[in-house]
C-alpha cells in the first residue's frame, strides 16, 4: 500500500466527476507537490536561500477520440471550475484522433515492493552550511584552487497523486538530497572549473562533503594547463560522467514516437544487432532507492523491467499509450522515459582499457549539442586528458570528437567500473579510432 | 492598485507591510508576483497532437544583504504563506544590518503593447492554420516523411513591490511559431527546423506569406541536407551568414560579460573593462528596447527599465551586463539585465537582444578571400564554459568554401572557439547586419529566458571544424 494525502486524493476526484458532468468521456488528473530548500554557499559565506513550494496539476479531458489538458498551479476550487470548463469546451473543437484513449485498465499499476524512495530526513539550513563549508575546505586546502562557483545543498520531498475516471488512483511520496561543488583552479594564466556532484534519495547515502570536496578539486586542477592536440584518428576512453549520455540517445532514439515518426536512427532495428556481442543495456523501475525509481508511469501503467539489449541486440522500444495503439504493443509503462537505464558491467578493468593503446584522449566532459537522433550524427566539443603507455599525461581542450552513432555503438567496448549515481548509469567506454579535430 | 492581487485573499496594504517588514534592515528586495498564461498546440504525424493551456499564479519574496540572497516563493498567494516566506527569509537573514535603497529609475516607454496572444485568437482558427501549414509543406514536397507545427503563445502579467509600497507592473505578451520537418529520398533522411516570434499576437506572424516562408525555410535547409557530404575536421577560416549565426555572440562573448560571473571573478573577462578584446571595427550592444522583439523587455524582473547597453565598442570592452545586486557589489548601476525564468526563480544578470552592428565588407568579398574554409549559414544550439572561455555551437546548414567559392553542403558539424580570442580572430565584418526570427531561449543555471541576437556576416580567421573528415 502506498501512501498519499488525503486532501490531493480527493481534489483529484472532484476534478474527475466535474469534467465527467461538464461532458467528458474520459478523464485523467495528476497533482504534483514539492517543497524544496537549497542553500547556496561560495567562497567560505552564505551566498543563497531559496525555499520552494510547488503544486501543479494537470487535467486531460477526452470526449471519445477528442482531447485537451489544461495545467494549474491555482487549486482554488472556482479557478479549477473555470479550466476544466476551458479544457472540456476546447477538447469538443479538437480534431479526433483515433488513438487518443487513457491505458487499458489491466496493465494499471496495482501493488509492488516497498522501493524505499521516501527519506523524512530534515536538515535546517545550518547543517547544510556545515556539509558545504566542509567540503569547501577540503577543495581549498590545495593551493591551485582559488575560488569557487558556488556549492549547493538541496533538499526536497514531491508528492504525487495521479488518477483516471477508469478507477484508476495512487500516489507515493520521494525525497531528493542533492550536493554540488563547483571550483576554479588557476595556474600561471590558465583558469579551469570543474564539479562534484551527488545525488540520492536518502541523506544517508550522499557523498561524505569531504570526498566531494576533494574529487571536485581534483577534477578542476587536473585540467590546468591544457593543450589543443592535433587533429587526427584517436581511440577515445569515455569517463563515466560522459559516457552515460549514450544511453540517452540510445533512449531517444528508441521512444514510440521517433521510432513511429520514423525520426530516428534505430527505426527498422528491432530484434537486430546494433551492439556487440557482450553489451547489455536494462531499464529498471523498482531498483531499492534507486534515483529513476518509480512505482508506476505518467499514465498509472505498471513499469516492466526492460532488457533494451541483450548481447547487444535490440529487444524493446519505451511505449506508452498512445504510440502503444499506433505501433500496436502493448504500453510497457515509459510514458515519462526511462527509469533506472544502465549498461551492465563489462568484463575489463579500466586499466586494461587505458592500456589498450599507446595513445588515449579520456574524455571527462563534452560541451554542446551535436548529437543528431534522426541521422545518428555526432560532433561535440570535447576536453580531457592525454593517457600515454597507460598514464595520464596532460590536459586537452577546445577539440571535437565526431562520429557516427551506428558505428560507435558497435565498436563500444565497456569497463566494469558501473556505479549507481544517477538515475542513467554507465561503466567507462572506449571507442576505438575516432575522429577528433583540433589545432 | 494591484491587478494579480485582486482576486487572491491577499490585500495589497497587508502584503506591503509584510515586505516592508520583511526588507527593513536589508540593502535590497521586493515581492514578485506574477499571473502566466500559457498555450501549446502542436500538430504532428498529421493530427492534433496536443493542445494545452497553463495558468500559473505565484509570487517570489527576496531580500537581500551584502552578498546574501534569501528567496522564498510559493503558488499560494495567501497571508498565511507569505508570513512564512517573511519567517523563512529572516531567519536566513538574521544577522542582517543593511540599508534599504529605495531609488529605482522610472519609464513611460512601452516596446510592446499588453494584448493577450492567447485570447485574441480563437482556438479553432490556431487548429485551422496548423492544419493549413501541414498540408502545404506535404504538398510541396513529396520527400516529406515528418511535419511537426507548433504555436505558442504567452501572456505574462508581473507586478514588483517594493519595500515602503511602491508598485511596478508589466504585461508581456509573447508568441512563437514552429515547423519541425524530416525529408527522405533515396534512403536518407534529414531534418531541419524554422520558426518565428516574438512580442504580439498571432496574428503578427501567421498571416499566410509569414507562414508560407517558414515551411520554404524549413524545407530548403532539410533539402540542402539531404545532399551534404561529411563535414572537415580541424582548424580553418569560417565565414558566418548574419542573423541567427549571431548565437556565437552570445555565447562566445554574452555570457562573460554578466554582471554575476565578473563580480565573482569567474570570467575570463573580469579585469578587461576598458581593454581590447575584440578586433577593431567590432561593436557589440545589449539591447531591450526593439519593439515586440522576443529578447525585448520594457523593465526587468526587478523592475529597472531596460535600455540599449553598449558592452563593445570598437573593440574595447565598455560594460558589463547588471542587475542590481551584482551592480551595487560593483559600484555601477543597473542596466536593466535583472531576470528571471518565473517566480520560481531568482533574478540573474541576463542577456536581452545581443547584436553585433555593421561593418563595411560584403558577404561575397568575405567567402572570396577563403582558400579553404566553410560558410555557415545557420545553427541550432551553443553553449558555453564562462571559466575557461571555450565555446561550442552546432551547423544545421553550412557548406564548404574552396578557393573563394561556396561548393558542396557539409553535414552539421559542432564549431569549437575561445570566446577571448574569438573575437580578435574576426577580418571582416559584414554591411548585413539581421536579427534574428524570433526564436531563442538561452538557459543558464536551469532557467529559461527568452532572448534575441543579430549580427552580420562575418569572416573568422581561424575556428576548429568538428567534422569526420581529416
Amino acid at each position: 500500500m502506498l501512501v498519499y494525502s488525503n486532501k490531493l486524493s480527493e481534489i483529484v476526484d472532484n476534478c474527475i466527476s466535474n469534467a465527467k458532468k461538464k461532458g467528458a468521456t474520459d478523464v485523467e488528473v495528476g497533482i504534483v507537490k514539492s517543497t524544496a530548500e537549497t542553500v547556496s554557499f561560495r567562497n567560505k559565506k552564505l551566498d543563497e536561500s531559496d525555499r520552494s513550494e510547488n503544486i501543479e496539476l494537470s487535467l486531460t479531458a477526452y470526449i471519445n477520440k477528442k482531447k485537451n489538458s489544461v495545467l494549474s498551479s491555482n487549486l482554488k476550487t472556482d479557478n479549477l471550475e473555470k479550466l476544466i470548463e476551458r479544457c472540456v469546451e476546447a477538447a469538443k473543437i479538437t480534431p479526433e484522433d483515433e488513438f487518443n484513449s487513457l491505458p487499458d485498465e489491466e496493465l494499471f499499476f496495482k501493488n509492488s515492493d516497498e522501493l524505499d524512495l521516501f527519506d523524512e530526513t530534515h536538515l535546517e539550513n545550518n547543517q547544510k552550511i556545515d556539509y558545504l563549508q566542509e567540503a569547501e575546505e577540503v577543495a581549498f586546502k590545495n593551493k591551485e584552487i582559488i575560488n569557487t562557483n558556488g556549492s549547493s545543498f538541496s533538499e526536497s520531498k514531491t508528492e504525487v497523486v495521479l488518477g483516471n475516471s477508469k478507477g484508476f488512483k495512487n500516489g507515493y511520496n520521494t525525497s531528493n538530497f542533492t550536493a554540488y561543488c563547483e571550483v576554479v583552479s588557476k595556474n600561471n594564466g590558465s583558469m579551469e572549473r570543474d564539479y562534484e556532484y551527488t545525488s540520492k534519495r536518502h541523506f544517508e547515502d550522499l557523498l561524505k562533503p569531504s570526498e566531494l570536496g576533494s574529487n571536485a578539486a581534483k577534477f578542476a586542477i587536473r585540467k590546468l594547463k591544457p593543450q589543443k592536440i592535433n587533429s587526427g584518428k584517436f581511440d577515445i576512453i569515455f569517463d563515466k560522467r560522459i559516457s552515460k549520455s549514450f544511453l540517452n540517445y540510445f533512449s531517444s532514439a528508441i521512444t514510440g514516437s521517433s521510432i513511429y515518426r520514423g525520426t530516428s536512427f534505430l527505426k527498422d532495428k528491432i530484434n537486430k544487432k546494433i551492439f556487440s556481442d557482450n553489451i547489455n543495456i536494462v531499464d529498471r523501475a523498482d531498483i531499492k532507492r534507486g534515483n529513476g525509481s518509480k512505482y508506476f508511469d505518467n499514465e498509472g501503467v505498471k513499469i516492466q523491467n526492460l532488457s533494451l539489449i541483450n548481447k547487444g541486440v535490440l529487444n524493446d522500444y519505451l511505449i506508452d499509450t498512445y504510440y502503444g495503439k499506433k505501433l500496436n504493443i502493448a504500453s510497457n509503462g515509459r510514458s515519462g522515459g526511462t527509469t533506472n537505464l544502465y549498461f551492465e558491467n563489462g568484463k575489463k578493468d579500466l586499466k586494461d582499457l587505458m592500456n589498450s593503446s599507446k595513445k588515449i584522449f579520456y574524455v571527462t566532459e563534452t560541451i554542446g549539442h551535436g548529437t543528431n537522433i534522426v541521422t545518428g550524427d555526432y560532433s561535440l566539443g570535447a576536453g580531457g586528458i592525454m593517457i600515454e603507455n597507460g598514464e595520464f599525461t596532460y590536459p586537452i581542450s577546445e577539440v571535437t570528437i565526431a562520429g557516427n552513432l551506428n558505428q560507435m555503438f558497435m565498436k563500444m567496448v565497456l569497463a566494469n567500473d558501473l556505479q549507481f549515481n544517477y538515475s542513467t548509469n554507465s561503466p567507462s567506454v572506449l571507442i576505438e579510432n575516432m575522429t577528433v579535430a583540433g589545432k | 492598485m494591484s491587478k494579480i492581487l485582486k482576486n487572491s485573499e491577499l490585500d495589497i496594504s497587508t502584503a506591503s507591510s509584510i515586505v516592508s517588514e520583511t526588507l527593513n534592515k536589508c540593502d535590497d528586495g521586493e515581492l514578485y508576483l506574477e499571473d502566466s498564461k500559457s498555450e501549446s498546440i502542436i500538430l504532428d504525424d498529421n493530427k492534433i497532437k496536443s493542445s494545452s493551456y497553463k495558468s500559473d499564479l505565484g509570487y517570489g519574496l527576496r531580500a537581500i544583504t551584502g552578498e546574501v540572497v534569501a528567496y522564498s516563493h510559493s503558488s499560494d498567494l495567501s497571508k498565511k504563506s507569505l508570513n512564512e516566506s517573511s519567517k523563512n527569509l529572516k531567519s536566513t537573514l538574521s544577522t542582517s544590518n543593511g540599508t534599504y535603497n529605495f531609488e529605482i529609475k522610472k519609464t513611460n516607454k512601452k516596446y510592446y503593447s499588453e494584448q493577450d496572444p492567447i485570447e485574441e485568437k480563437n482556438f479553432k482558427s490556431k487548429i485551422e492554420v496548423l492544419n493549413q501549414v501541414n498540408d502545404y509543406v506535404r504538398n510541396k514536397n513529396s520527400s516529406v516523411r515528418q511535419v511537426t507545427a507548433t504555436l505558442l503563445g504567452e501572456h505574462r502579467s508581473i507586478e514588483i513591490l517594493r519595500s515602503g509600497g511602491e508598485l511596478l507592473s508589466d504585461d508581456r505578451p509573447l508568441v512563437r511559431f514552429n515547423v519541425s520537418i524530416m525529408l527522405e529520398k533515396n534512403g536518407r533522411k534529414e531534418s531541419a527546423v524554422y520558426g518565428i516570434g516574438g512580442r504580439q499576437n498571432y496574428d503578427a506572424y501567421l498571416n499566410e506569406k509569414n507562414w508560407k516562408d517558414v515551411c520554404d525555410e524549413a524545407l530548403r535547409i532539410a533539402d540542402v541536407n539531404l545532399n551534404s557530404k561529411p563535414a572537415p575536421a580541424g582548424e580553418m577560416q569560417v565565414v558566418l551568414g548574419p542573423g541567427w549565426p549571431a548565437i556565437l555572440i552570445h555565447e562566445a562573448i554574452g555570457h562573460g560579460l554578466e554582471g554575476d560571473f565578473n563580480r565573482k571573478k569567474t570570467s575570463a573577462f573580469h579585469d578587461l573593462v576598458g581593454r581590447k578584446v575584440a578586433s577593431e571595427g567590432v561593436t557589440i550592444i545589449d539591447d531591450g528596447t526593439l519593439e515586440n522583439k522576443r529578447g525585448s523587455l520594457t523593465i526587468d524582473d526587478e523592475g529597472t527599465p531596460t535600455e540599449k547597453t553598449i558592452l563593445i565598442e570598437n573593440g574595447i570592452l565598455k560594460n558589463f551586463m547588471q542587475d542590481r545586486l551584482n551592480a551595487r557589489l560593483m559600484n555601477t548601476r543597473s542596466t536593466g539585465n535583472g531576470r528571471r525564468e518565473s517566480y520560481k526563480h531568482v533574478v540573474m544578470p541576463r542577456m536581452r537582444n545581443t547584436i553585433m552592428l555593421n561593418g563595411n565588407h560584403s558577404q561575397e568579398e568575405m567567402i572570396k578571400s577563403v582558400k579553404k574554409g566553410i560558410f555557415a549559414v545557420s545553427f541550432g544550439g551553443g553553449q558555453v564554459d564562462i571559466t575557461s572561455g571555450k565555446f561550442v555551437f552546432n551547423c544545421t546548414e553550412a557548406y564548404e568554401i574552396i578557393n573563394g567559392k561556396v561548393c558542396s553542403p557539409i553535414k552539421g558539424a559542432t564549431l569549437i572557439g575561445d570566446g577571448p580570442s574569438a573575437l580578435k580572430e574576426v577580418s571582416m565584418v559584414g554591411n548585413d547586419m539581421m536579427l534574428d526570427p524570433g526564436i531563442g531561449t538561452c538557459g543558464k543555471a536551469g532557467q529559461g529566458v527568452p532572448v534575441g541576437v543579430g549580427q552580420p556576416s562575418l569572416l573568422i580567421n581561424k575556428m576548429t571544424v568538428g567534422g569526420t573528415q581529416l
